[in-house]
């Protein structure tokens, strides 16, 4: 009894979780005259949709906005990685004055409203020429992406066996040396998880990128938005849903593989009190 | 190790923020008390700048727009002066609605998940698809559930205008948002569940606490920290909300959120469209701060006693 409706429960969240994905892929599998149909099933399977969106005769580019969003999420995710894990050791190893007041800044700047900062960065990219250029995305990216690296890191690094570099230390190596040859493999797991964290936030931008970008340098999220077909007076519905799964789909494999890392991971920021 | 060290491991973190927020901030700043560029009422010609006082503010909260004869009225129907209240009202809305239905059916999610059975792993995979899918990915896959012959009007058996209409939009974009967040909520809590040592249950029930007793006397005072910090987590997030709104529902007057206001501004003009996000800022900041101080929700405390658990 008990047993049963807990499975009531896991059916619930199943669906939750897999429904609305699931229609978007059967949308875009089905014949585009019969995208209302409701079986839950495709009938009249064709890749039509596929070619459709990847299609460069009406205005779209979508291979080149994934590959923006590769060029853009990679590179912004390298950089909060490369500057967060110095903050986060420091936060997490060594004690200082003002340390609270550090923790205090990382944390507020990751609930920063990126609204705030399009105005600004609006102008200031115009003057400069740098509207339309992959810098004008990735740069205010950081302004999230680096808080959300450190606490994830920090969280991490307090877990790690620092025992082990003081041992290493007594041993000779130098401090450094006692990181990355210690304990640099031992964060591994942490920095794999972070950078897959910052990887998918640095991807779901919308905002800025909406505004900052030309028709050279849009990712995948504004080219899905503005995406349009042949006739401006019929929304190309199965083109757009054959468009959203190319995107999901490789996140959804990246979820299912590391499920349990991005888990850990985003419940290490937060939680832990 | 010498605290010069340590600042020494933490100045390019402090120097990318200053560059990538506080910068940007004190020019947003400086340019909401310039006014824009337009034409003067008086004389008919282009007019660059100068300096605003107030006005950009008064522009907004006051809804005072210039009339052609450069006397202040109030702005008329239509224009973005006037939607600046609609535009706090539907994002507050947003916020408490959406953080609302997320905490308890969240809540729900992580008991269950919680619980040992086969496929728990499958579970826990699943709930993180719909956060995984950009957000705007996900709200073009609701635009479509949501058009008017698509899933939602075929089940329901209804023929609402889901992105047309005012109601029905807001609570287009409340369903796609609880869909796409709740995940991150359960799993947050689920983590608080964790941490509760299960002795603390078997006392209760020897000592004969029922069920109910055992949620509101146990697990919901031990899980508050934790919850705290997740409300406080969504509620940031809700009141910036940007995306899905101006995707879902094409710029629809019934859902635009501030963020929305701010970048349809930023076309009419860069001094007022500062002055706009400063104030949705600071309004941020207050609700971020009413959070902290008055509901517990102290994610720096939080942060301080995990690192107090293992640090040197």
């Amino acid at each position: 009894m008990k047993a049963a409706r807990i499975y009531v429960g896991v059916v619930i969240i199943l669906v939750w979780g897999l429904a609305p994905f699931y229609w978007m892929a059967v949308t875009a599998f089905r014949d585009p005259r019969y995208t209302f149909d409701t079986t839950p099933w495709p009938t009249h399977v064709t890749l039509e949709n596929f070619s459709n969106a990847l299609s460069t005769s009406n205005g779209n580019n979508f291979i080149r906005a994934v590959i923006n969003s590769l060029i853009i999420g990679g590179a912004t995710t390298s950089i909060a990685l490369v500057v967060g894990i110095f903050c986060a050791y420091a936060l997490s190893r060594i004690d200082f004055r003002f340390k609270y007041m550090v923790v205090g800044v990382v944390l507020g700047a990751s609930m920063f409203p990126v609204v705030a900062l399009v105005t600004p960065l609006f102008q200031f990219f115009t003057n400069i020429g740098w509207i339309g250029s992959y810098q004008a995305m990735i740069i205010p990216n950081i302004s999230f992406v680096l808080p959300l690296t450190i606490y994830t890191l920090a969280a991490f690094f307090a877990e790690l066996p620092w025992e082990l570099e003081e041992a290493a230390r007594i041993d000779g190596a130098g401090r450094f040396q006692a990181f990355r040859l210690v304990m640099l493999p031992l964060a591994a797991p942490a920095l794999f998880t972070t950078a897959i964290l910052a990887f998918i936030a640095a991807v779901n931008e919308y905002l800025l990128a909406s505004q900052l970008s030309s028709d050279k340098t849009e990712p995948v999220t504004v080219a899905i938005a503005r995406f349009s077909g042949n006739d401006p007076h019929v929304v190309p519905y199965a083109a757009i849903m054959a468009a959203g799964t190319i995107v999901a789909i490789p996140l959804v494999i990246m979820v299912l593989i590391f499920q349990r890392r991005i888990i850990s991971g985003l419940t290490a920021g937060g939680v832990k009190s | 190790m010498s605290s010069g060290r340590a600042w020494l491991l933490i100045a390019p973190t402090l120097v990318i923020l200053a560059i990538v927020i506080v910068y940007p901030v004190i020019r947003a700043l400086v340019m909401s008390f310039q006014k824009d560029a337009g034409l003067d009422p008086a004389t008919g010609m282009f007019v660059k700048g100068g300096s605003a006082g107030f006005s950009n503010y008064t522009h907004w909260i006051l809804q005072q727009c210039t009339s052609a004869s450069g006397t202040l009225v109030p702005c008329p129907p239509g224009t973005l002066g006037s939607q600046f209240w609609g535009a706090v009202g539907n994002t507050a809305f947003f916020t408490v609605v959406t953080v609302s239905i997320e905490v308890v059916i969240g809540f729900a999610m992580a008991v269950i998940m919680g619980k040992t059975f086969a496929g728990r792993a499958l579970l826990r995979a699943a709930i993180l698809i719909p956060w995984a899918i950009p957000t705007a990915v996900t709200a073009k896959l609701w635009y479509f559930i949501f058009a008017y012959d698509g899933i939602a009007n075929k089940l329901l058996g209804t023929n609402i205008l889901w992105t047309g209409d005012a109601w029905p939009a807001r609570f287009a974009v409340i369903i796609a948002d609880v869909w796409k967040t709740t995940p991150f909520m359960a799993l947050l809590i689920l983590a608080g569940l964790q941490m509760i040592p299960s002795d603390v249950y078997e006392a209760a029930r020897v000592d004969g606490a029922s069920a109910w007793q055992r949620f509101t006397k146990i697990t919901l005072p031990l899980v508050k920290p934790a919850l705290m910090v997740a409300i406080l987590f969504r509620t940031m997030d809700a009141l910036r909300m940007y995306d899905l709104p101006a995707i879902l529902t094409e710029g629809n007057p019934a859902t635009r959120t501030i963020s929305i206001l701010v970048v349809e501004q930023i076309r009419q003009g860069f001094n007022s469209a500062a002055s706009l996000s400063t104030i949705s800022f600071i309004m941020i900041f207050i609700v971020a701060f009413i959070l902290v101080k008055f509901l517990g929700a102290n994610a720096v405390a939080t942060q301080e006693n995990q690192r107090k658990g293992t640090a040197s």
